[in-house]
């Protein structure tokens, strides 16, 4: 079984791109800001299981450092996303200010 | 109490040695249940993986579509990489691995909650059938 093992992974890889393009037409298609916030969420998500995978096909575990930078950098672009199109800045002071109610915040 | 365990481990302990004795390989059998138990959780976590991104396709809502995305993304992904983790033999690549699925554990729900509460206070409003959705003024 363990010469079947690079053929599963490759399965795997597979399975991921066709879940990628998938979420890949909820990110163009979607009605909302939201929605396609979400998309570019999960896709980043996939894209680190598709980084590992691929890294263990290939036999070469040097990747993985390149899917851990990615899913960190994944979850700050949507935290500054999120902020920018609330704020419409990336340099606002979110405990003074006026409207942010704090308390609903944590 | 402390007997019968000592039983079950002298009993455990003469039928591994016997099958050693026996000529059977006890190597390739780990090897093999190592194989079956990765191909069990990647199979597990390619299923959740694929759930999930048809539920962000086919959910009405924007709520529906999060809830779909954020749990089964989570759950996917963490057995997607215990698979890989029990296929590395070297520490370095199982430490990498064990990081990875760290920080997808942390930020993967804190980014759904993120995504949920901008939602949430910019007036996204669920698609209820008898039910109505809070009000923003009855929580601030």
């Amino acid at each position: 079984m363990g010469d079947l093992m690079p053929y599963i992974m490759l399965a795997a890889t597979l399975f991921l791109i066709v879940a990628m393009a998938m979420m890949l037409t909820r990110l163009i298609g979607g009605p909302t800001l939201y929605d396609r916030l979400l998309a570019v969420n999960s896709f980043g998500t996939k894209t680190v299981l598709f980084l590992c995978v691929f890294c263990f096909i290939i036999d070469r575990p040097d990747g993985i450092d390149i899917a851990l930078l990615y899913a960190l950098m994944n979850f700050i672009a949507t935290i500054a996303v999120l902020k920018f199109f609330n704020y419409r800045a990336l340099t606002v002071d979110l405990g003074h200010l006026p409207g942010a109610d704090d308390e609903n915040l944590s | 109490m402390i007997a019968a365990v000592l039983t079950i481990v002298m009993a455990a302990e003469a039928v591994v040695r016997e099958t050693v004795n026996a000529g059977v390989d006890v190597g390739a059998i780990l090897a093999f249940l190592r194989d079956v138990v990765t191909i069990i959780s990647l199979a597990g976590g390619l299923f959740f993986v694929l759930a999930g991104t048809v539920g962000v396709i086919r959910l009405p809502d924007f709520y529906t579509r999060l809830h779909a995305a954020g749990m089964t993304d989570t759950l996917g992904a963490e057995l997607i990489l215990f698979a890989l983790m029990l296929q590395s033999d070297n520490w370095q690549v199982i430490a990498k691995l064990l990081l990875v699925a760290f920080f997808l554990f942390v930020t993967s729900p804190t980014a759904t909650h993120a995504v949920a509460h901008a939602a949430y206070k910019a007036g996204e409003r669920p698609k209820l059938g008898r039910w109505r959705a809070p009000s923003l003024e009855d929580d601030t």
